[in-house]
């Protein structure tokens, strides 16, 4: 009687396991693994997490601006399946927009606190603009009309778009790395919390990181075209069975996307104070990576993938060496592309399966 | 029809015993597809080598064209990759640092130590037997290369095994811009007492390309002829790898993985062999152009392994057409003399409409232009491969009732 009642385990064979357990947990391990090893090591040597926790701080607002590209990545993907690989020119665009801004309401460093406040609001609103609408052009311009032909014929227009940006930077603000004006006094200690310091910089990362996502969340899932968007990245065709305007909602995710990356690139260029036309190019490897991590198409995971890409890009920057930084990065990307394409929090997809 | 009968119309292995007519023997060779098939290359290969003979030893030219031939190498590889078996690449600079690096290594004073200072040598002549560091016959370095760009091919080809479409791409990508990475910072890695690289100083200079019963060549002021005979002749094997390829089992494997990969694995085509095939083969030739480069460039360093270069390449591929052979040649070339010579020709023409910047910046932007018209307007290429342009234009035209006879290769 009780023999029969005990359910009988199948017998999983222990590579299945293994298998399993790997592609459960494999990622995250993997993810662990630098924090791990340095805050062991900072206990053994200073008996403090204090250096740990202020990659974290630092890692957290740099992540907000992967975390920032990378949804944009994410809306692109979940509703045209295609990787815009204009994506981080678009965020770099958005620097130079601000970068330009500053001097036409003139802005600078002796500007007071509320002139300095209405300024940069007005200047993210410009930014934004800029940036999502050349991100609607770029998909009216190279991506529209391939939309039915062979995946690889729109991402070759991609590069290519990419090319022609990175162009566009080099030929508006010329080719070497340009220092601006430190309006906000961005490595200003604000408040220090046992040791670990906050500074201007990361307050302003995150204060505006927040609120955005938060209202980009709130359009997506509470409007109408948010609707839209969702109904058209599930089924295109049925949505447009259903009277839903495919192309505008495209565009419109597109613009979403850019002015994202817009604010980001108004954030980078406050926090690093140096702007150049390469910066999108590992930006937006970086940022893409954090959407595949978090899982591709899916907009918490977009985030949550900024922010751990954000510390671990932190960590390495300040204990491995910054020029090692982006061959950690690729090396976590083919990580995550072998080992769990669908990401931390995604579901299988097409590509990925 | 009873089994020792030959087939009548067997191409190109005209029957001896069976002959019609005797005397036609000679002419059916020579008519026949096989051959017919061989007179555009040898035509073009003979006119190719006759270039340098109405050029100055020294002409500017000369050096274009033989780049142009090393060009030629690295886009018929990527058409392997790209073109035959549609796995996009984004890293194929990876096998040209790997190529170049071959050399550097092999082929150059940059491990001074070696042998306790001796050097070491094996099968050089001339100045370089006597210099220290590890110094070994380019055509050993080819060999060389072309093992390690094989091997480093297929394991970038590994991770993607199971992914398809554009997360290959940024895969491929990822690995290019990691090689790159490596060789640019490699200066502080270090194997026992030797750095890895050179990072952005470079491995400089290196050794000259010692060939069999001709003296070592010297460098391209002098005359530069050898040197482009060397890249034509590499363009030759690649010539004729791409054509045996792409009309052997292995090429249909290709094309059928690259116009449905379900319907070519439930036909029996391994897809892991035929993939990896693919990224091995099309990264060899990268390889032993990337080593050629080097000994002609006499430099191998960091800067020249940019994402950009990447890019350059592929141009070249969809310039000419994804997949055909011919196209790609044309491609390469003029992409190459379009960036060595053109646009260095027409470096002032922006301030002579009054525009404050040089043509030279615009390059990579004409690049990227260039694959945007392309894509758009011509995605099949200037020169299309006729299989693959019923491919890249059937959606769009709706042209689902192509009749089958028209997809013959």
């Amino acid at each position: 009687m009780e023999a029969a009642s005990v359910p009988v385990a199948p017998a999983v064979p222990f590579g299945e396991k293994a298998r399993a357990f790997i592609s459960t947990y494999g990622l995250i391990a993997i993810l662990a693994a630098l924090p791990v090893y340095y805050g062991v090591s900072d206990l053994v040597n200073d008996g403090n997490l204090t250096r740990l926790g202020n990659n974290l701080v630092a890692g957290l607002s740099n992540g907000a601006i992967w975390a920032l590209i990378a949804i944009g990545y994410t809306l692109v993907y979940g509703i045209v399946e295609l990787i815009n690989f204009a994506h981080g020119e678009v965020f770099m665009i958005g620097s130079f927009v601000s970068a330009s801004f500053f001097g036409t309401v003139g802005l600078t460093a002796a500007t007071g606190v509320l002139g300095l406040v209405l300024g940069l609001a007005l200047t993210l609103i410009v930014a934004m603009l800029g940036s999502g609408l050349l991100n609607v052009m770029i998909e009216r311009v190279a991506y529209r009309p391939l939309r039915d032909a062979p995946k690889l014929a729109a991402l070759i227009t991609a590069v290519g778009m990419s090319f022609i940006l990175q162009n566009v930077g080099l030929l508006w603000r010329g080719g070497s790395q340009e220092g601006i004006t430190d309006l906000v006094q961005a490595q200003k200690e604000l408040f220090s919390f046992g040791g670990v310091t906050v500074s201007n910089g990361d307050l302003l990362s995150v204060g505006v990181t927040i609120p955005l996502v938060l209202l980009m969340t709130a359009f997506i899932t509470k409007s109408r075209l948010g609707k839209a968007m969702r109904a058209t990245a599930q089924d295109p065709e049925a949505a447009r069975l259903m009277g839903i305007n495919v192309d505008t909602t495209i565009s419109l995710t597109f613009l979403i996307g850019g002015m994202l990356a817009g604010a980001a690139g108004l954030i980078y260029a406050l926090y690093q104070t140096t702007i150049w036309y390469f910066q999108g190019f590992t930006a937006g490897l970086i940022a893409f990576t954090a959407a595949v991590m978090g899982g591709i198409g899916n907009l918490r995971g977009a985030v949550l993938g900024g922010l751990i890409i954000g510390f671990i890009q932190q960590i390495s920057d300040n204990r491995i060496g910054t020029e090692w930084t982006p061959a950690l990065v690729f090396s976590f990307l083919v990580l995550i592309m072998v080992f769990k394409p669908s990401g931390l929090l995604g579901e299988q997809t097409r590509e990925a399966g | 029809m009873s089994a020792t009968e030959t087939p009548p119309d067997a191409p190109g292995t005209p029957p001896g015993q069976i002959s019609i007519k005797p005397q036609s023997a000679l002419v059916a060779r020579l008519t026949a597809p096989a051959t017919q098939k061989l007179i555009l290359p040898v035509v073009f290969l003979g006119l190719m080598a006759l270039v340098p003979l109405v050029l100055d030893q020294s002409s500017p030219l000369l050096r274009d064209a033989t780049l142009a031939a090393a060009y030629v190498v690295m886009a018929l590889g990527l058409n392997i990759i790209v073109g035959f078996a549609g796995l996009l690449d984004l890293g194929y600079v990876a096998f040209f640092a790997i190529g170049a690096y071959t050399i550097g290594w092999l082929g150059s004073g940059f491990f001074a130590e070696a042998n306790g200072g001796e050097g070491i040598h094996i099968a050089v002549t001339g100045f370089a037997a006597s210099l220290p560091g590890i110094h070994v016959n380019f055509l050993l370095v080819l060999v060389a290369a072309l093992i390690f760009t094989t091997i480093a091919g297929m394991i970038i080809g590994l991770p993607t095994l199971r992914l398809r479409g554009d997360y290959i791409a940024i895969v491929t990508l990822a690995f290019g811009e990691i090689i790159g990475d490596i060789a640019e910072n490699g200066d502080r890695l270090s194997i026992g007492d030797y750095k890895l690289t050179n990072g952005k100083q470079g491995i400089t200079p290196v050794d000259k390309i010692d060939l069999p019963l001709v003296e070592p060549f010297k460098l391209g002021a002098i005359d530069g002829r050898p040197w482009f005979w060397v890249a034509l002749a590499l363009v030759a094997l690649v010539l004729f790898v791409n054509f045996r390829l792409r009309d052997s089992r292995l090429g249909r494997a290709w094309i059928a993985l690259r116009e449905d990969e379900v319907a070519a694995s439930s036909m029996g085509i391994p897809l892991v062999k035929t993939k990896l095939l693919a990224y091995g083969t099309g990264a060899a030739f990268g390889g032993m152009s990337g080593a050629f480069l080097g000994s002609y460039l006499n430099t191998v360093n960091a800067d020249q392994f940019q994402f950009s270069f990447s890019i350059f390449i592929l141009s070249m591929v969809i310039l000419g057409g994804l997949g055909s052979i011919w196209g790609v040649v044309v491609g390469a070339i003029a992409l190459s003399f379009m960036n060595f010579r053109l646009i260095p020709e027409l470096r002032d023409a922006p301030s002579l409409v009054g525009l404050d910047f040089e043509l030279t910046d615009l390059s990579f932007g004409i690049f990227g232009f260039l694959l945007v018209i392309m894509m758009i307007m011509r995605p099949e290429g200037l020169l299309p491969e006729r299989r693959r342009q019923i491919e890249l234009t059937e959606n769009l035209e709706g042209g689902d009732d192509v009749p089958v006879q028209a997809v013959k290769a």
